[in-house]
């Protein structure tokens, strides 16, 4: 008993939810998020923090961070991948192709239907307004979420945390570094640190 | 025949377009544009311009539409799937690292590491869009004319809405593109 509610995190109210539900939730969360991933893929993190961990309380905030930092790390489009690990995380590998089949219908669909009119589309003066407009809301919506986790890093009271997410923003926003490499310069600063204090707790034992 | 050529280039596509959004156009161009020549230059500047203007990955974005000019519906399908084949493999076999070795110092530690900078690459990206909404030109400019009023004052409300409240983010995106485009008309019926 004890085992089910610690390996999934498949809850709605503090009880145990039915396999199927959980499925179904998953594809309609991730359907509804993909479908207004306006504005690129990073988009989708404020998107599921609000969804997974501040909704459905399935996901704490530290693990949403790790979930994103490993879809950054691999190939592909970060909200897919994003998408993949929350639903192999919630609920295995059928949980993962639910929320592939959410995340790729959308786009599929919207695509799909624009591709016939796509003249008409780009040129079309509202659509264009209001979507530029709509970034303003984009950048907000990031910026939001930014301050929230950058607050957890500070509240860390680190100095190593703060200079490495300051040094990787300076990185990327100023000199443009390739993206790979920032990750596997951090990832290495992070081993490396410990690895130290592993060895300075051995000492000290 | 031509599916098997769909399936295989955004194979390519998923699997070498690392670091997000922007970073797989290069890809998308030699692929279809270079090899197959499946589209023109041009027209890969309107998927680009939809891309902006629909939600989705522009891989994603893409795969469709090629998909669909090439091969139809069939066509949109199979590059999609090939588009998301490398993710999937991948990223689930890190997934079930993660699940099952997330709490081993060494594994621990290079995402404690990795957190401060994946708070910084999505600053940067936030940054990107902001300095794009700001300015007229799309890019960072001293001059004040080049400054869009109406944009700087939705991302400020926005903000603040985002702060105080803390409302579903997806209802201040379309808040903010159907209030903002309503603002900008009656502007411009005003004047």
């Amino acid at each position: 008993m004890l085992k089910r509610g610690v390996g999934s995190p498949c809850t709605r109210k503090g009880e145990p939810m039915q396999k199927k539900n959980c499925y179904l939730t998953l594809f309609l969360s991730t359907l509804k998020l993909s479908a207004f991933t306006f504005g690129g893929g990073y988009v989708i993190v404020p998107l599921m923090r609000r969804r997974f961990v501040e909704g459905l309380h399935w996901i704490d905030e530290n693990e949403m961070i790790d979930l994103i930092a490993i879809a950054q790390s691999s190939p592909g489009p970060i909200a897919v991948n994003a998408s993949i690990i929350i639903g192999y995380r919630v609920a295995g590998v059928l949980g993962a192709l639910c929320t592939i089949l959410g995340t790729v219908l959308p786009p599929l669909v919207i695509l799909s239907l624009v591709s016939l009119v796509y003249a008409a589309f780009r040129d079309n003066a509202i659509v264009n307004v209001v979507m530029g407009c709509m970034q303003a809301g984009v950048a907000a919506v990031i910026c939001d979420v930014v301050i929230s986790m950058a607050q957890g890093i500070l509240k860390l009271k680190k100095a190593l945390p703060i200079i490495v997410m300051v040094l990787a923003f300076v990185g990327q926003a100023v000199f443009h570094l390739n993206v790979i490499l920032i990750i596997v310069l951090c990832g290495l600063i992070g081993a490396i640190n410990t690895l130290q204090m592993c060895k300075k707790g051995g000492q000290d034992t | 025949m031509i599916y098997a050529q769909l399936l295989w280039s955004f194979i390519q596509i998923g699997l070498f377009s690392i670091g997000g959004g922007y970073a797989s156009l290069p890809l998308i161009e030699h692929q279809v544009v270079d090899v197959h020549g499946w589209l023109t230059p041009l027209q890969l500047t309107d998927i680009i311009t939809i891309s902006q203007m629909t939600p989705g990955p522009i891989a994603l974005n893409a795969a469709t539409f090629v998909g669909t000019r090439v091969g139809g519906l069939p066509g949109a399908l199979v590059a999609t799937f090939g588009c998301v084949l490398p993710s999937c493999i991948i990223v689930l076999a890190l997934a079930w690292v993660y699940t099952k070795y997330k709490n081993l110092g060494i594994l621990r530690g290079i995402l404690d590491g990795l957190r401060p900078a994946v708070v910084a690459l999505i600053a940067s990206a936030g940054l990107t869009i902001l300095v794009s909404a700001f300015f007229t030109s799309g890019a960072f400019s001293a001059n004040l004319s080049d400054v869009n009023g109406v944009n700087v004052v939705i991302f400020a409300v926005c903000l603040i809405v985002l702060r105080k409240w803390k409302p579903d983010p997806i209802l201040v995106m379309v808040g903010s593109g159907v209030l903002g485009g309503l603002a900008v008309f009656a502007l411009q019926y005003l004047n």
